[in-house]
Order: C-alpha cells, then structure tokens, then sequence
C-alpha cells in the first residue's frame, strides 16, 4: 500500500482537498462578534423561524390556530428576535460548572461551620429571624422560579428561551439551597438552645405574616403575568433590585456577622452573583427591545406600565419588610439605607434600558416608624 | 483510634435525609391567594390529583452528578482525537449523523419548553424538581448535541451538510418528519403533548432505539464520539420516564380522561413508530459498514425493546385501570418492520430523492446484501435491483435514479407523519374538510380525522392540536426545476455549484455532482396530482398505488 492510498482512506478533516472540505463553521447565521462564539454555535436557530429557514412553516398548531411559536405571546415586538445573544453566553458545560461549583462552595461553608458548632453561637434573636424571615424568603425566590420555568416556554428565539431557562434553574436551585441550609443549621441549633428550629416557620410567616404579605402579593402577581416578557422583566429589572437585594444584600449578607453568623452570607451571596448574570442578561435583552428602531417607542410605553405596575407592588413588599431591620439584636444595618440603594439601583437599571425607573425618595413619615409588628413574627420565638 | 471510630464519623455532621430533604423542598410552594394563575397550557384532561416524586432528588445532588457526566464526555471527546478516531471511522455512517444530528436538537429543545406546561399543569410541587431537572437535562441534550455536531464539523473529511445544519433543518424534505415529532412535543393539547407523547411514549418506549442502538452501531463504525454523548444523554431518561410515569398515574385517577388517553396513546405510539423507527431503522441498517451475522437486526432490537419492554411491561399493565391499548396496532408495527418492509422501503425513498439530501448515501454492495438477506430473508429480491441501480447512476452525468425508468413510483407522503406513504397496500385516502388527504396507514388516517379535530367521539376536543403548514414539502416545490429546488435550499457546496448531497463517497471532486448534472428535471407533488384527478381517475390511482411496483434493472 502506497503512502497516498493511506491518505485517500482517511475520514479525518484534511485527508483530501474538494469543493466544501473546508467549510468548517456553522455558515447560517451571524455572529455577533469577528468570530462566532461557542455558545453561539450550539444556540442560535436551534428554534427555527418561519422568516429565516422553516420553508414549510410550523406544522402543528394549537386548538386555536396559534402555532408552535408565535410572536404574539408578548406585548412587546422586536424588528430582531434573533438579534439577542446573553452576555452570559451559557450552554450546558457551562451552566452544569457553574451551578455545580456553587452546590460545592455552599456544601463546604455549611459542613466547615457546623463542624466547628457554629450554628449554636448564632444569636439566639438571629435564628429566630433565620427561621422566620429567611425561611419565609426561600418562598419568593421559588415563586420566581416556577414563574420563568413556564416564560422559557415562549420567547421567539433559542437564545431568549435559554437564557429565562437558565435563570429558573438558578433561582429553583436558590430557593432549594436555603431550604436544606436552614434544614441543616436547625438540626444543630436544636440541640443546644433547646427551643427547638421550626422548620415549618417559615412558610407559615410566608402565607399568613402581615410582613410578608405585600411580598408574597408581588410574587403572586409576576406569577400570573400572563405575557412571558413581563414575567422576565417584572422579575430582574423591578422584584430582585427592589425586593430580592434589598432583604438578601441590604439585610441578610450585612447584619449575619454582627449576630455570630458567618455562613449564611456565603449561602446568600450566590444568589447575588446569579442575580448579577441573569440582570445583564435581561438588560441586554430589553435594551434591546428599547433600541428598536421601528418598535423602541411602543415598547417603552409597555415596560413603562410595567414597571409601574410591579414597581408599585415591589415598593409596597419592600417597605412592609422593614421592621425586619429593628429585629437583630445587634443592628448593623438601617432599612432607610438599603431601601435607598435599592431605588438608585432601580434607577441605574432603567437608564440602561432606557426607561424611567425614578422611584420617590422615601415618604417622611416611613421613615424610622416600624410597620405594626405583627404577633406571628416573633411567636416562634417564645 | 478504636474501632468503628474514623475521622470522618467524628467531623463530619448529620445530613438530612433525602426523603426529608425532598419533602421540605416540595413545601415551597403554596396556592396563590392574591391573584389566580391562569391556565396558560390548554388541556382537554382534567387533573385533580397531585403526582408523586418517585425519585426524591434535589437540584445540589443534581448538578455535581451531571458536571461529573460531562467531564466524562468531554474528555472521551479528547481522547477520540488523540486515537485518530477520524482516520478510521466510515463516512458511510458519519455522513448520516448530518441527517440526525439535524434533528434531534430540536425535540430535545422542545422537551425542555413542554416542562414549562407539565409544571404548571401538575398539582402540588412534589415533582416540580423532577420536571426542573428534565428541563435542565434537555437544555443539556440539546447543546451537548450541537456541540458534537460541531466536532464532527471540524474533524471529519466533509464538513459540507454538517456546516448548514439548522439551515437544513428548516429546508428539508426528510427534517421536515423530525420537526413533526418536535413540535409534538409542545404544540396542542398540553397533556396530549407533554405527557402522552413525548414522556409516555417517545421518552419511555422509544429512547432506546434512538439513544442506546444507535451508539452500539456508531462504535461499530469506529465513531466512539457518538455513543459518549449519547448514552449520557440516556443517562437521564430513566428520570424523565419516572416524571411521565407520575403524572400518568395522576391522570389516570379521572375516569373522565380515559377515553383522551386512549386516543393519545394511540396517536403517539404509532406516530413515534413511523417516524423513529423510518429514521433510526435506516440509520442502523443502512448506515452501517458491520455486517456481522450474529448482530441484532433493528427487527430484533424492536421486538427485544419496544415489544418485550415497552409494550409488555408498561402498556399492557394499564389496562387494569380501564385504559383501552390497541394491541392490534403493537402487532401492526412491528409487522411492518419484519413483514412489509418499512425500514427497507424508508431506505429506498432516502436514497431515490438523494439530490434534495444534504449528506452522503452510497450504494449498498455484495457485503450488505448478503447480511440483509440473511437478516431479512427474501430482501434482495426487492431491493437488490433497486441498489444494484443506485450504483451504477452514481457517477455524474447519469440521470437521477428518481427520474431513471426503474419501475419506482415516486411516493405520496402521509399527512399524519409527513413519512413517504411506502407500504403501498396500506395507502389511504380521505377527505377532510372537505380537502383530500394522503395517509401512510389507516391509523395515520385517524390521526389526522379523528384525533386531531374539535371533538372526539362526540366529545369536545378545543385543546386538541391541529395539523398545520405546508405541511407537503413537494407541495412547496411542485413544479420546480431540481436545480433550482436545490438551490433555494441552499443545499450547494461554497463554490456555489457542487451539490452537497452525493450519490458515493468518493472524496474526488471529479466524481461530484453539480446543479449542472440535475438540471432539466421537476419536482412534482403526488398529492396535488391525485387532488387534480378526476374521481375515476383518482380511483385508478390508488388501485394501482396499492398493487405496488417491481424494480427493473436499468
Ligand atoms: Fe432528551
Ligand atoms: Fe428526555
């Protein structure tokens, strides 16, 4: 056998020169960058479209007539669908690294601290608020994520669905990482302090604490949102700065340390990092959707009214939190700052986008007065 | 240290158990009383009983395991090109991994979207996890998927057909019945789709043949990439059949929803059968160099998976709770893979209309012929001719095997299934609609009649689906020159005339075809002639359809 015979048999890129045998990136859509990148190539057309390469169009269609996929499950419109690629630029390997590296970092906190019997030096006021109040919260944050679970069934493009894919993953992971953290520092919390940690606390403040209560109303709403892009929007760019920050970074992650906790704020501040990747990712999106040459206007009117509207609840969720702030014994933090944060954080979001996210500077009389504290926020505790 | 005492007994804490872990993290949720959900999946079931987690799993378990199923992967990946995989592997069966790999991103994408209906659809928060992790795992598949396509795309001889590939998925005659199966997966009746369809039948009766037979061939070929992927990718089905298996068993508790189910099981069992088995039967027999006698046949792996397995031990075992299982439709199926052909015929029309393809399909030789007739007695008697032909009208300049006179009769294509109608005796015709339509089997035929209307057996049916589009891909180019059709699919090399499709796997441009060599033959849709006939004529039509043809030797 000749040296070229071997050539010639050969399946391996290069063995042979033809038309084509060198063709070697995926050709059918333009990268956004020089160069097409990795989470491109396994992402964009993967959902075909009627407008670019599905020639027979969708071929089954709901009762009603509206088909597999269709532009108008959201208010907003988009000269582009396609045109979006997430900053994160996520696909499984990446996706799997990252959730599992968090799994892994949590784990270790947890196990480091309960070897050296942390938990049991907690403040005793604190675990009470741990069992309340963050016990109460784990609720949002799943709220949430059943809320995108279902918005990643609508977005015209592979790239929109995978990135609202992704930050449900993120925040039903959150939500299930303080439910077995809590399970786990109140297994050790009830040996020592003898009042025992009710791990059924937190849900009851959830549904029934008149603290929680415009929160858990704010949830509901983004929940029923009936437009997918609300959903997204309503989610990122008004519940999570207003809401989600507020109690995770203004409160949590700043006053655990004062009371003996050093693990909880580790627990958290995954959930800010989550938070930071699926904000760009949204901004990118309804930055987007406001640059529209032929839509930007209408599009701003609409997430306008949403703002207005899930702001106007989210605010309502956030001031009622605010006797939480009064509850740790030693206060390391002030609600009147952290709400203030929240706003300019607020603000700064809608300027990105552009739209107008100015909230109103706390009303006089809120500030410093406690909401009535209800009998149930500190029952658990007696 | 005494005995039974270890450092890691002394540090390390009490965990909570997995039940108890999975049982507080299904207590997050709660039913809203501010503002009601509105149903946003549209069902004709009724579903009042929560399903249960069978398998108690939490997302921090999850992620590690799959991270760890990756690494594997990925480094069995490397290793393939260390050990110069690509200089051994038969392009006989890479070229048909452009066709699959087209696909089956796609209806793994779709299953991810459809965990957004199950989700909302299931009562209570038991097996939410379960369906999260299904959608994550399908985001998985679907990524995993086109990141091994593109691997081949870079490594094997011909990336052409690989570097168009969602492009092609959209323009194809023969994706056009994977995208049927897809959008199955999501479109209509939420539980018809999701549950029923996707999780009940496809994931449960048929992810074998797809995800654990296909791999055994690959790595038979020399292609060791394929089964890494994929059998991980099976990894994860035994929790998507134990998700579909939970809310079966809620749905079933409604008397009410019998009769859809045994409407549903039906449409999806025969429908998954025409199309996985038209697509996997050919890949497995036809893409394959190994002719090993004492290798399962596809028939065999059938009776072994579908029949043993599936139809045996899960289908039958529901007839105790009142659900009707149409064995006759079991037997059918799988007659017509060891009776009447199905796999073979599939072949036959892939490789009759192989200038619309975008991959590569050579002649079967002496060596495959003599496996078939021992696999298959009595196969080179009907399709011996047919690929002796196929050989000889592969260098460029002969005509088209579709347009050479060889006795085939072109196909009608099914409307339920969108496969070619290729067991000709059981063609059928009707109307609906008032319209005329083609069908592959009298169960496609009731697909499309029966199941995918507004009422079923004079029972309201608005959620069901409807069949939609143009649906006809030779309706779409009725008419056209073959060049041009080619053309406007794009499916041409970048020297812009070098077909991508070749009828051989020379890798010699002197042996390729170009829009040159097909130009000066149309395009014609069966199903717009037969519409055009006259009823006599019509009536001759499907007569002589049905009676079939015998191949002669050009
Ligand atoms: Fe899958
Ligand atoms: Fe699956």
């Amino acid at each position: 056998m000749t040296m070229q015979d071997t050539e010639t048999k050969s399946a391996a890129a290069g063995a042979k020169a033809f038309p084509g045998s060198d063709s070697r990136r995926y050709n059918y859509f333009e990268p956004k960058g020089r160069k097409a990148t990795h989470y491109e190539d396994v992402t964009v057309d993967v959902q075909p479209d009627p407008e670019r390469y599905l020639l027979q169009n969708w071929i089954i269609s709901f009762g009603d007539g509206t088909p597999t996929y269709s532009k108008d499950w959201t208010a907003l419109a988009c000269t582009d669908w396609h045109g979006f690629r997430a900053p994160d630029q996520e696909w499984e390997r990446t996706h799997y690294q990252r959730q599992s590296t968090i799994v892994g970092m949590i784990q270790n906190v947890v196990e480091n601290a309960r070897r050296a019997g942390a938990p049991a030096r907690f403040d005793k006021a604190w675990v009470t608020l741990l069992q309340n109040h963050v016990g109460a919260f784990k609720h949002a944050e799943y709220g949430l994520g059943t809320a995108l679970m279902r918005a990643q069934r609508y977005g015209y493009t592979q790239m929109v669905n995978n990135a609202i894919l992704t930050n449900a993953s993120y925040k039903l992971r959150f939500a299930q990482d303080l439910t077995l953290y809590l399970a786990e520092i109140g297994s050790d919390i009830a040996g020592s302090n003898g009042g025992g940690f009710d791990l059924d606390a937190g849900k009851a403040h959830w549904l029934d604490d008149p603290i929680w209560q415009p929160c858990r109303e704010a949830v509901e709403h983004i929940r029923a949102a009936t437009d997918f892009l609300e959903q997204y929007f309503a989610v990122n760019l008004v519940f999570e700065p207003l809401v989600g920050e507020l109690f995770r970074s203004g409160f949590v992650m700043q006053v655990a340390a004062a009371q003996n906790d050093f693990s909880t704020p580790s627990v958290i501040s995954a959930a800010e990092a989550d938070y930071e990747r699926n904000l760009a990712n949204a901004v990118e999106l309804f930055a987007l959707l406001l640059r529209d040459p032929a839509h930007g206007e209408a599009n701003r009117a609409i997430l306008q009214r949403w703002f207005a509207h899930h702001a106007g609840l989210a605010v309502k969720a956030a001031l009622q939190l605010q006797p939480l702030w009064s509850l740790p014994r030693v206060k390391a933090a002030s609600f009147v700052e952290a709400f203030d944060r929240a706003r300019n954080r607020v603000a700064a979001i809608g300027r990105e986008i552009g739209i107008d996210a100015d909230l109103p500077a706390l009303p006089p009389m809120e500030v410093g007065q406690p909401a009535s504290a209800p009998a149930i926020t500190d029952a658990a505790a007696e | 240290m005494p005995d039974g005492l270890t450092l890691n007994k002394i540090t390390s804490q009490k965990g909570i158990g997995i039940s108890e872990a999975a049982r507080r993290v299904a207590d997050l949720g709660w039913t809203p009383s501010y503002v009601k959900e509105a149903m946003a999946f549209p069902t004709d079931y009724k579903i009042s009983k929560a399903p249960r987690d069978p398998m108690k799993q939490v997302l921090r378990s999850y992620f590690p395991m799959q991270e760890e199923k990756d690494n594997r992967v990925y480094g069995a990946l490397d290793a393939a090109l260390r050990g110069d995989m690509f200089r051994n592997v038969e392009p006989r069966w890479i070229e048909w991994m452009k066709l699959f790999l087209a696909i089956i991103p796609f209806p793994e994408i779709s299953a991810a979207r459809s965990m957004a209906t199950l989700g909302q659809l299931a009562p209570g928060d038991d097996l939410r996890t379960g369906f999260t992790m299904q959608m994550i795992d399908e985001f998985r598949h679907s990524t995993i998927q086109m990141n091994l396509k593109k691997w081949y795309m870079e490594n094997y001889i011909d990336p052409a057909g690989f570097d168009i590939t969602e492009k092609a998925f959209g323009k194809c005659y023969a994706t056009t019945i994977g995208r049927q199966f897809g959008e199955a997966f999501l479109t209509g009746d939420a539980i018809t789709a999701s549950n029923i369809y996707l999780q009940v039948v496809a994931e449960t009766a048929f992810t074998n043949t797809l995800f654990v037979a296909m791999p055994s061939e690959a790595a038979r070929n020399g292609d060791y990439a394929l089964p890494t992927v994929f059998l991980s990718v099976q990894s994860d089905e035994s929790r998507h059949i134990g998700n579909g298996h939970s809310m079966l068993m809620s749905v079933l508790k409604e008397p009410d929803n019998h009769l859809l189910l045994e409407r549903d099981i039906r449409y999806s069992f025969w429908q998954n059968h025409m199309i996985v088995d038209a697509a996997i039967g050919t890949i497995i027999e036809y893409g394959t160099k190994h002719r090993d006698k004492n290798k399962e046949s596809y028939a065999e792996l059938w009776h072994r998976w579908i029949f043993e397995d599936y139809y045996r031990t899960y289908l039958l075992p529901l007839e105790k709770y009142g659900i009707k299982i149409h064995h006759d439709d079991v037997h059918e199926a799988f007659d017509s893979i060891v009776k009447k052909n199905y796999v073979h015929k599939i072949a036959q029309f892939f490789s009759a209309g192989w200038w619309a393809n975008f991959w590569r399909i050579e002649a079967m030789t002496e060596r495959d012929f003599e496996w078939f007739e021992s696999k298959y007695p009595g196969w080179y008697d009907e399709f011996g001719v047919w690929w002796e032909n196929y050989a000889k009208l592969s260098k460029p300049g002969s005509v088209p095997i579709t347009f050479a006179d060889t006795g085939y009769v072109y196909p009608h294509r099914c409307w339920s299934s969108l496969v070619p109608c290729v067991i000709r005796e059981d063609f059928q015709v009707d109307e609906v609609d008032g319209e005329l339509f083609t069908y592959a089997s009298e169960v496609d035929r009731w697909t499309h009649k029966e199941a995918f209307a507004a009422e079923y057996q004079g029972r309201p049916t608005p959620a069901m689906g409807r069949f939609t589009g143009r649906r006809q891909w030779e309706e779409v180019y009725d008419g056209w020159d073959l060049a041009d059709a080619i053309q406007d699919m794009g499916f041409v090399r970048p020297d812009g005339k070098t077909l991508i499709a070749q009828p051989h796997l020379s890798f010699e441009e002197k042996d390729m075809w170009t829009l040159d060599h097909v130009r000066g033959h149309t395009i014609r849709s069966p199903l717009l002639a037969l519409r055009g006939m006259t009823p006599q004529q019509r009536q001759t039509h499907i007569d002589e359809y049905r009676k079939g043809f015998k191949i002669r030797r050009v």
